[in-house]
């Protein structure tokens, strides 16, 4: 018999936001150090992109793990309309705690989506532009699952 | 030196196109239900999508060749198992293996992996990813393979 198969269904969304990289816990010169152009005072912008995996079982009546317009219509009223247009640092409530670099960017979106009620969420991968990227699965370092 | 190789695992990629169309209906539902759970893709006339496949090998390479596999033979196999079945067809109607199910983006790359796995011999198959637009996509893995953090794979 064959082993049954995992199957992921990633999904792609954008939203546009600017931030500042400065940390409470350096000094200016350090800030300016430590971040370079990130750094400025009046901060700046980027074309977030967005990709979210979930799990689940294969409804066998629809074929899907989750249906699109219930995952779209939860990350739309999750992040995408909080994120979008936004300066993160001021209008996220997170990040005025930590700093928005797109690593926390990351985890924050993980930990907003993990409530998605109709399929388990997998992971959360952001570019900040089309040369980084970012992903988190909630996995605590170095611990791998079977 | 010869003989004295590390058994590193390395994770080999090859990506297709294929174009096919397809349409979402269930017949236990009826149309109103039909239309509210799959919406402009219940079109009874079907639609299509340019669907990009990439198929992941995993396997150690071969000293004598530097190969996992021969990447000519897995483009026989993907040409053979999907092109020749999926490409330019009308999905509900024309691929065996789909019939009784919905050709959603799931159901299709689990029909692919089903059609690959016995057919990759050297190595073996780790993932398939069906995009079925560059904003929605399926990765399908073995459970035998793990999850992706399975066999120490960097990420």
């Amino acid at each position: 018999m064959k082993a049954p198969m995992k199957l992921h269904l990633w999904r792609r969304y954008r939203f546009c936001a600017s931030h500042r990289l400065h940390s409470a816990q350096l000094g200016e010169e350090e800030n300016r150090r430590v971040y370079g152009k990130c750094n400025n005072p009046f901060g700046h912008g980027h074309n977030y992109v967005v990709e979210v995996a979930v799990s689940g079982a294969v409804d066998p009546s629809t074929g899907m793990i989750a249906n699109l317009a219930d995952l779209d219509a939860f990350v739309e009223s999750e992040i995408i309309e909080p994120f979008d247009h936004k300066y993160l640092n001021q209008e996220i409530a997170e990040f005025r705690a930590s700093i928005p670099t797109a690593e926390n960017i990351c985890i924050e979106i993980f930990n907003r989506l993990q409530r998605f009620p109709h399929a388990r969420l997998e992971r959360v991968r952001v570019e900040e532009t089309g040369l980084n990227s970012f992903e988190y699965a909630g996995e605590l370092a170095g611990v791998t699952h079977e | 030196m010869a003989g004295d190789f590390l058994h590193l695992m390395v994770y080999l990629t090859r990506k297709i196109e294929f174009s096919a169309s397809h349409l979402y209906h269930n017949p236990a539902f009826s149309a109103e239900e039909n239309r509210r759970v799959f919406g402009k893709c219940n079109n009874p006339h079907g639609h299509g999508h340019n669907y990009v496949l990439e198929v992941t090998v995993a396997g150690e390479t071969d000293p004598a060749t530097g190969m996992v596999l021969d990447l000519k033979e897995l483009k026989e196999i993907l040409q053979r198992e999907v092109s020749d079945r999926m490409d330019h067809r009308f999905l509900n109607y024309e691929v065996p293996e789909l019939a009784g199910q919905i050709p959603t983006c799931e159901n299709i790359a689990a029909v692919i992996w089903g059609l690959l796995e016995s057919k990759i011999t050297r190595g073996h198959l780790y993932r398939v990813r069906l995009y079925e637009t560059p904003d929605l996509f399926v990765d399908c893995y073995g459970e035998t393979n793990g999850s992706p953090a399975h066999k120490g794979e960097v990420r």
